[in-house]
């Protein structure tokens, strides 16, 4: 299936969770955030959280700023 | 002499200049700032986070001990902020978020009915909001109603070093104000941090006046001086302003 990763359609794995997309871009580091379709996957939520077919899924972390 | 903290929600900061990283030339250059800036608050952005990790800011902050004040820099709707804070505080682990709706790129004001649609619900989701507003006296109250734990009006917009354009707005918000003021934004040189607190403000966030400095890390330090002489000079109480002279030696 694509999902949308940081704005890039991707292909991933039908039965993908977070954590997968997460490992295969970049790993599941301190001081990142997901949030799938607009709504925050907490990280203790990561490893069991199925990315549905076609979401957007966006990693941020801080950088300088403000 | 002054050795009061600020305290905002459940944090207690004993210096009173709040600093922002963005601007900066390198990490290098920034950390020789923070550290002569005495911070123990600094602001970061959230942005999109590419495969081969983070910029090192965060890293750089840990190391050195300072808080993080994550932003929503870059959010133009209350549900784009909302979301942007909710990020920021499962990333980082913490509650405070600096509050920020712009209202277009050209001049960085604060889109009013956002910011406030948007600490609404922050408010009500358990942060401690620090809110970028403009320097209206009337929103500021409406945003401390809101549940805001501290207003910050804008001197100037935001990285013009104007300096605080309307220094009687800033008087009338602080003057009536539940808790904390912070001046935030239009900070160009020592005397407008000077300005702020002695107009009654009780910190003041900066980022591009020392980022952007010719010698940042000297500009930091002239701002941590900058802030503490008008807390004293605030807390002194200030001589009236007098049309005529008034002989300061005894007469003949």
């Amino acid at each position: 299936m694509e999902i949308k990763l940081n704005g890039k359609w991707t292909e991933f794995p039908d039965d993908a969770t977070v954590a997968d997309v997460l490992d295969a871009s970049g790993g599941q580091r301190p001081g990142i955030a997901v949030a799938v379709d607009g709504v925050v996957v907490r990280r203790s939520d990561w490893a069991t959280a199925a990315v549905p077919k076609g979401a957007a899924l966006d990693v941020l972390t801080a950088v300088q700023g403000g | 002499m002054d050795e009061e903290p600020l305290v905002i929600g459940t944090h207690k900061l004993s210096s009173r200049l709040i600093i922002g990283t963005g601007g900066a030339a390198n990490l290098a250059v920034l950390e020789r700032a923070l550290i002569a800036s005495g911070t123990e608050l600094t602001t970061v952005a959230m942005r999109r986070a590419d495969a081969e990790g983070g910029s090192g800011v965060l890293e750089l902050l840990r190391h050195l001990g300072i808080e993080l004040l994550p932003n929503t820099a870059g959010c133009r709707t209350a549900a784009e902020a909302v979301l942007t804070a909710q990020l920021a505080r499962e990333a980082l682990g913490t509650d405070l978020i600096k509050l920020e709706v712009h209202a277009d790129d050209r001049t960085l004001l604060p889109d009013p009915i956002e910011t406030l649609d948007a600490a609404e619900r922050l408010a009500a989701d358990g942060f401690t909001v620090f809110v970028y507003t403009n320097d209206d006296p009337v929103l500021a109250l409406r945003l401390e109603e809101a549940g805001c734990a501290a207003v910050m009006p804008l001197g100037a917009p935001i990285g013009t070093g104007l300096g605080i354009r309307n220094p009687h707005n800033i008087e009338l918000i602080v003057s009536r104000a539940g808790g904390p003021v912070i001046l935030d934004a239009g900070i160009g040189t020592a005397s407008d941090a000077t300005l702020a607190m002695e107009l009654g403000c009780d910190a003041v966030l900066l980022s591009t006046a020392v980022t952007r400095a010719s010698d940042p890390e000297r500009m930091a330090a002239a701002m941590r001086s900058a802030v503490l002489a008008g807390r004293l000079a605030r807390g002194a109480g200030r001589v009236p302003q007098r049309f005529w002279a008034q002989a300061s030696s005894p007469p003949r």
